[in-house]
């Protein structure tokens, strides 16, 4: 893909993604939650891609800022929106969306923070972006697109006027 | 006071008043409170963000409700607690406090939650602990209890939102209180448009117009046009102290009933920062009615304490990169 994704091929993606999901879990009555804050932005284009009566809940969102590992490092989060779960888990078919899966460290932290609310059926794990790093046992099972980059490169989600993909080097934009 | 409670990055590190403090951090410490209140919804209500730390409850005072919030506030954090009431400790048994809290420390403490009878012994306990531990004060004397004034800001918030608008009554032993002195402090910071003190001569400060308050000895003046009304305990020993003559005529002169209560805005909210003395300073009717929030604060004060104590720990990583 192009170092500048913009809108165009972002909705591309989510439109193969939204087909995906309705192949994988259509018939299962999922619920749809989102990671802060870019997996918010994706799921909620998801949500318009799957149309409104796809979900019979409105999107969860998850703030995974007290579940992760790196609080004796660095400590707190400068802003944290709490985590809103407007419906039952238990029991239920989850799709879980966030923008990048990298290390993977976030998922884990979703995921320890979603069985506190309940034990849910399944979980999907859906991301726009998978790139190369990984540092758990962590797959996305739904992926917009894979990029391979190297350590000193980042990919950012940004979302003005619509959703863009930027990669960011430690040399500043590339 | 110096405000050693600070980091050099102006982050909590301990909590041990609330004089000094800037808005920002007042705000910071509600928001945060607003933030974990979202936990009470979960199956299970903790969140692992304290794990594998220690905190350590010193209670050289009697208390139920603080050091149980407190107690809460840490498990909710996934921290472990140890709570000690030193009163029948190791101090009964001729340890100095200062090897009371090497002991601890040595035990790999990371935070003390402190109460104590003596004004400034939880800063006495933060100038002299190792760097790694913080110190929050769970009230000393009659200086300071700051997580106290904290939770009565948040529940005015959840309440009334924008604090310049409002007018704040504070009734009964401002004296001797450690609450009164830090909610005006906080109410202060936070630019509340007016704040009253309302009772006997006798239990009000002597200079109380350099607290930027206003005096008023009648309740019925006291409390027109208000929006919050925060009665007080009358701690049993004031009256043996000869500063008031008798429970009964203190309920008549300041006790707050339906009909004192009626002369305050209509939607005004009566707060108690507990235990009651009912019939004493508060009618149970005004304790128990619809205006009155006091089970709220409890509520609010494991929130608040949870941010307290996250913020401070946080910290720990900023020091350590100092080091």
């Amino acid at each position: 893909m192009t170092i500048h994704a913009s809108s165009n091929d972002i909705n591309t993606l989510l439109s193969t993604m939204a087909t995906e999901i309705r192949d994988a879990v259509g018939d299962k009555n999922p619920l749809l939650i989102g990671i802060h804050t870019g997996g918010v932005w994706i799921a909620k284009a998801l949500e318009q891609q799957l149309g409104a009566d796809f979900f019979d809940a409105s999107l969860g969102t998850l703030n995974i800022a007290y579940y992760r590992d790196d609080f004796t490092r660095i400590g707190m989060h400068p802003q944290v929106t709490p985590s809103d779960l407007p419906f039952e888990i238990e029991g239920r078919h989850l799709l879980l969306v966030d923008d990048v899966i990298h290390s993977g460290r976030t998922i884990r932290a979703a995921l320890n923070e979603i069985f506190d609310y309940g034990r849910p059926a399944s979980v999907t794990l859906v991301a726009l972006i998978e790139r190369n790093g990984h540092e758990l046992p962590i797959h996305a099972d739904i992926i917009g697109e894979s990029v391979t980059l190297s350590p000193d490169q980042q990919i950012k989600l940004t979302n003005n006027e619509g959703l863009n993909l930027e990669i960011i080097s430690s040399k500043g934009i590339e | 006071m110096t405000n050693n409670q600070l980091t050099e990055n102006g982050h909590l590190r301990h909590f041990l008043t609330i004089e000094g403090l800037k808005r920002p951090l007042l705000t910071e410490i509600m928001d945060r409170a607003e933030q974990f209140s979202s936990i009470s919804h979960q199956q299970v209500k903790k969140v692992p963000l304290l794990r594998g730390k220690t905190i350590v409850n010193l209670f050289f005072e009697n208390s139920t409700r603080t050091r149980t919030t407190f107690e809460l506030a840490a498990k909710r954090l996934s921290a472990d607690v140890i709570n000690l009431n030193i009163s029948t400790s190791a101090t009964s048994k001729g340890e100095s406090l200062l090897d009371t809290l090497h002991n601890l420390e040595a035990m790999h403490s990371d935070m003390f939650v402190v109460r104590h009878a003596q004004s400034g012994a939880a800063e006495f306990i933060a100038q002299h602990v190792a760097p790694h531990v913080s110190v929050i004060n769970a009230g000393d004397g009659c200086h300071a209890h700051p997580t106290q004034a904290m939770l009565d800001m948040f529940t005015i918030r959840r309440h009334k939102q924008h604090f310049p608008d409002l007018c704040v009554a504070i009734v009964g032993d401002i004296l001797h209180s450690r609450v009164a002195r830090s909610q005006i402090q906080a109410l202060a910071i936070l630019g509340v448009g007016e704040i009253r003190i309302i009772g006997p001569q006798t239990l009000l400060p002597a200079h109380s117009d350099a607290l930027g308050v206003h005096v008023y000895h009648d309740m019925e003046a006291g409390l027109k046009n208000v929006d919050v009304i925060i009665t007080l305990r009358l701690q049993q020993e004031r009256m043996q102290g000869a500063l008031l003559p008798s429970a009964r005529e203190y309920f008549q002169c300041y006790g707050l009933t339906d009909d004192k209560l009626k002369i305050a805005k209509p939607d005004a909210i009566v707060m108690h920062p507990g235990p009651i003395n009912r019939g004493v300073e508060i009618a149970s009717s005004v304790a128990d009615g619809p205006q009155s929030v006091i089970l709220e604060q409890v509520t609010h004060g494991i929130a608040i304490r949870m941010a307290v104590m996250s913020m401070a720990l946080g910290s720990q990583a900023e020091l350590e990169g100092q080091l």
